[in-house]
């Protein structure tokens, strides 16, 4: 065991808050405690903190009015709202969805639930990378196809879809797109204008904001049907008494994020590229999972034959570090990672795999570190696997 | 998630490797799942006199890999096939439970490489 050192490289999975953002939350846990539905002064600052954390985060992806914004408790149910509120509403126009075989699990079940229900939902396939197929979106997309739904990028893997193109194709056939950007926001700059982007999901701590907070964009226009129905908060699409804290943070956090976006992902693709190059030159039978430059700034994924994930997992945890793995034996199911087998992995090489993905505090110290470390860690377990060919260990 | 047990033996796993010459040998799983074992055996008058494991496979797999050889090293083959999953699981202070099933194959291995020598017993391999 190292002692103290410890080393947090699975932002994927969780965020740390920054400390600005506590700072400008604190108030609304403390004194100022009104309801942005009241009346009275109380309520009225309430509402106006609402209404400056909702123009932030709208400013963060550039929508055109911080009343396209509503406002969810995470990235879950935006990512549900968009595809159940949309097909239920829409259905008169048509029942089919289509999606991509990488999605979170937030928009393929959603897809699932709704196939149950009478609609059809196609999964596109993705190629080695992770691209989700264009052919095959072409191919698919009918007059009867109500909404695309595919992820800006994939936080397993890192790679950034053409967002562009599909929307393109999406709108010629008069098809919204919905866009979960989870993983990507505050990673990468975000234009839903631009980018022709209908509807998209952005969660707050996936930008070092609170838990329990996300948004879902929706442009002026498309008319969706509400999960959660009550008193009316967020013009009758999300009910419940703002989590106002929440929502200041998030603000804050996306504030930040637009900021700091340009030097942090520099910095980043710059460590991302020295520990994916050290953790693949001095180790044999390695391979990277996903596209050398098409990928997130702050993911590493790798994958080594004749090991397995968690047990890799357990040796790094011991030397101090925390990143992730898309095995078979780090999951609920276990079954491996759904992203992985549909880019083309077998069992055995997905189980193998590993995920790193850093963050402001990391640094390139930590990732020399990490780098350092991990010839061993592979040769250990090498030395223990039965599949390892005997000319590797000699 | 794992017992320090667990974890003790994941770090320092027992009776590592391979025997080159050994008297029954073991597998079970397969790459697919995600654990695979070998046990190799030697016998010397009706006692497990030499005992090695080489394993695929999460924490619990190796882990349940080093404490069969353990708990079978100088046993009788008799004693050595009563050895089960749960014996194996108990000595390492449980498994949870999710990983019983999956990672908890080490005894079918023992009692694969017993079945193996006293398959080959007599003949030359």
């Amino acid at each position: 065991m190292s002692g103290a050192k410890r080393i947090y490289m699975d932002h994927a999975a969780g965020m740390p808050v920054d400390p600005r953002v506590i700072e400008a939350m604190l108030p609304y846990m403390k004194s100022l405690c009104g309801n942005p539905s009241s009346v009275h002064s109380f309520g009225q600052e309430a509402r106006q903190a609402l209404e400056e954390a909702r123009t932030k985060v709208a400013e963060s992806i550039n929508a055109e009015s911080n009343q396209s914004i509503i406002f969810t408790s995470g990235a879950t149910e935006s990512n549900n709202m968009a595809i159940k509120g949309v097909a239920h509403r829409n259905q008169n126009r048509g029942r089919h969805i289509i999606t991509s075989s990488i999605e979170h699990m937030s928009v393929l079940n959603p897809c699932k639930f709704l196939m149950t229900k009478g609609f059809k939902v196609t999964f596109l396939p993705v190629d080695q990378y992770g691209f989700v197929d264009l052919t095959s979106l072409e191919e698919e997309l009918t007059s009867e196809t109500i909404m695309v739904s595919i992820m800006y990028a994939n936080g397993e893997i890192g790679t950034i879809q053409p967002i562009n193109e599909i929307s393109q194709m999406v709108h010629r056939k008069n098809a919204y797109l919905h866009v979960d950007a989870a993983a990507a926001n505050g990673q990468v700059p975000i234009d839903v204008n631009d980018e022709g982007i209908d509807l998209l999901t952005i969660s707050s701590n996936d930008m070092y904001g609170p838990k329990g907070v996300g948004a879902l964009y929706i442009k002026k226009g498309i008319q969706l049907a509400p999960l959660i129905h009550g008193g009316g908060q967020e013009r009758g699409l999300r009910s419940g008494t703002e989590n106002l804290p929440g929502m200041v943070g998030f603000g804050k956090a996306a504030e930040i994020a637009k900021e700091e976006m340009s030097t942090e992902s520099e910095r980043l693709k710059k460590l991302r590229d020295k520990l994916i190059k050290g953790l693949l030159d001095p180790i044999p039978h390695s391979f990277l999972n996903g596209h050398p430059t098409k990928r997130l700034p702050n993911n590493a994924a790798v994958r080594y034959s004749f090991i397995e994930g968690e047990s890799i997992l357990l040796d790094l945890d011991m030397k101090g570090v925390a990143a992730s793995s898309g095995s078979a034996c780090t999951a609920k199911t276990l079954e491996p990672s759904h992203v992985l087998r549909a880019i083309g992995l077998k069992h055995e090489e997905a189980h193998g795999s590993l995920s790193f993905t850093l963050g402001r505090q990391n640094t390139e110290e930590e990732v020399d570190y990490v780098i350092r470390i991990m010839p061993d860690i592979v040769k250990r377990l090498r030395e223990m696997s039965p599949l390892t060919p005997k000319e590797l260990m000699e | 998630m794992y017992s320090e047990k667990v974890m003790e033996h994941f770090r320092n796993p027992r009776n590592m490797g391979e025997i080159p010459d050994a008297d029954g040998i073991g597998t079970v799983g397969n790459p697919v799942c995600g654990d695979m074992m070998t046990v190799y055996i030697k016998v010397k008058d009706n006692r497990i006199d030499d005992i090695r494991f080489k394993t695929f496979g999460c924490g619990a797999a190796i882990a349940t890999s080093s404490m069969v050889t353990e708990l079978a090293k100088g046993k009788t083959l008799e004693e050595a096939k009563k050895i089960s999953r749960s014996d194996v699981a108990d000595s390492l202070g449980g498994l949870p439970k999710v990983k019983m099933h999956c990672s908890n194959l080490a005894a079918d291995a023992l009692h694969a490489a017993i079945e193996d020598y006293e398959k080959h017993k007599g003949t030359k391999r």
